[in-house]
């Protein structure tokens, strides 16, 4: 599956530039399955970027990477085992570490979050998207997060409310906005539809 | 631009080449605290005209009690700072503007790295004080060529991760190893020659540190020069800028309206168009980019001259 385009939007709204090898760096690399191909194809393009990286794939095994080989892989079922193991990675790396996150929004808003809390700068995160165009929400109200969520209106999956999906975003913690869409009219909800990239 | 009428309260010779100056509010009131890194402008009358140069704070930002900055005697210089040693006295009367900071701490940093060149040493000494009080970590790496030369040295704290390089005594700062193998999220701020600022911007560089993680801060006032004329195009008038005259202060006493702040090149508020140029503007800023340099359009007074036959700026 080829980089996603997605359509032009507020300043707000990330942007995913694509993966551009910067070297033989000290690398931490976070990857789906996805997102995994896009590891592969940074690979092939230079494959010295490998030398020093540390690969965290999330929901996929090994295999994924195919032939590539990079210094470790670490493979994490899902988000809440692979984030310890990527703080672990941020918390010991130094200045001069690049970070590569390749996948679904959800992934990369999550860890670039966390990258953005060990202190680096979310202009200097080669990013890439590929996969599900799903997103990480956050409630304004209840300020609970929802994963995955791929329909505008949603429901908050804490507080139940009907949420309009904003391409509105926080950096610090990796999400976009939803807010109730039917807050001055209780009830009367726009019809459901698939969220558009 | 706001101005204080302070009274000097202590003048201190710290080294051969450098006093320290205490600056309180006759009345005793509090004055405005500030935040570690920033400078304040010192006026200083001599004649018909008014010199005023900038000096980063040295004292403890949260404390309003006084202000304390530190002068390091330039022979060479315009006067400003052989003023503020032979002229000022404990007693005497000042005028200065309230703090403004162009060197501000990035607090988002998880460690900060504080390297200081000779008498770029000063913007650090508020920003120890933050950094104590804010409890974040850091080091200091402080180089001077003799310890005659370290006048800093007397205010430094004694403390594992406050370093002093003396390159007389053979101990000299090694910036690779001081760089290398910082922790993620390490912000790195230098002060002192322009030598030292690109050797460091050099070397984050090479060792491939984010851009907005590499702060500086030229220590510098404005140079003398040739004199040399200057016309106002709103008036017409004919402004003669003298050899230990800045273009900026030329341009005050001739009563010319122009903003500034840190007169020292580096904050842009000074910026001025130039409507004619027949010669070459001599950029002693960090301000303007090469391109605008080189196209000789636009001229910062608080720090540049001028060497040709006419300049003509839009005042
Ligand atoms: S006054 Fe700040 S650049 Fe001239």
């Amino acid at each position: 599956m080829p980089k996603t385009e997605f359509s032009p939007s507020i300043d707000s709204r990330p942007t995913y530039a694509g993966l551009v090898s910067q070297g033989a760096a000290p690398t931490i690399m976070v990857a789906d399955e996805a997102g995994a191909q896009a590891l592969s194809d940074l690979a092939a393009s230079d494959a010295s970027v490998m030398d020093h990286a540390h690969v965290v794939l999330v929901g996929c095994g090994a295999a994924a990477l195919g032939d590539v080989k990079p210094v470790a892989i670490h493979d994490a079922p899902d988000f809440d085992a692979a984030t310890p193991l990527v703080t672990q990675l941020l918390n010991t790396a130094r200045m001069g570490t690049q970070i590569y996150l390749a996948g679904s929004e959800g992934l990369i808003g999550h860890v670039s979050a966390l990258a953005f809390a060990a202190g680096m700068p979310v202009d200097e995160i080669q990013m890439e998207h590929r996969g599900s165009i799903a997103r990480r929400m956050q409630c304004v109200h209840c300020k609970g997060i929802t994963e995955e969520v791929t329909t505008d209106p949603f429901t908050c999956a804490h507080c139940g409310l009907t949420l309009f999906v904003r391409d509105h975003f926080s950096r610090r913690l990796g999400v976009f906005q939803g807010v109730c869409v039917d807050a001055e009219t209780p009830g009367v909800v726009p019809e459901t539809v698939e969220i558009q990239a | 631009m706001k101005k204080l009428c302070l009274k000097v309260a202590e003048v201190e010779q710290l080294s051969p080449l450098v006093k320290r100056f205490r600056f309180e509010e006759p009345t005793g009131a509090a004055l405005p605290v500030f935040s570690g890194g920033a400078h304040l402008t010192v006026e200083m009358p001599e004649g018909d005209m008014i010199r005023r140069n900038s000096y980063s704070l040295i004292s403890d930002p949260y404390d309003g009690s006084g202000y304390e900055i530190a002068v390091r005697r330039e022979d060479k210089g315009r006067g400003g700072s052989l003023y503020m040693h032979t002229k000022v006295a404990e007693g005497d009367e000042i005028t200065v503007s309230v703090p403004s900071n162009l060197f501000q701490l990035d607090l988002r940093a998880k460690k900060h790295v504080l390297i200081a060149g000779g008498i770029g040493i000063t913007p650090f000494l508020s920003q120890l004080r933050q950094l104590d009080m804010e409890q974040k970590p850091y080091e200091l790496h402080y180089a001077a060529r003799s310890r005659e030369e370290a006048a800093g040295i007397k205010l430094l704290p004694q403390a594992a991760h406050v370093h002093v390089h003396i390159s007389e005594e053979g101990s000299r700062m090694d910036l690779g190893s001081i760089l290398d193998g910082q922790p993620l999220g390490t912000h790195v701020y230098t002060c002192g020659p322009d030598g030292l600022i690109t050797a460091v911007a050099d070397q984050t560089a090479r060792l491939g540190w984010p851009k907005t993680s590499v702060h500086s801060e030229a220590f510098t006032a404005p140079p003398p020069g040739e004199p040399f004329d200057v016309v106002v195009k709103s008036s017409g008038k004919t402004v003669h800028v003298k050899a230990d005259q800045s273009l900026l202060e030329a341009l005050e006493a001739a009563k010319v309206e122009i903003d500034y702040s840190c007169r020292g090149g580096a904050c842009g508020r000074c910026h001025t168009k130039v409507t004619a140029c027949d010669g070459r503007i001599l950029h002693n800023d960090h301000w303007l980019s090469d391109d605008e340099r080189a196209a000789q359009q636009d001229i910062m007074p608080c720090m540049s001259r001028f060497k040709g036959t006419r300049l003509e700026l839009d005042l």
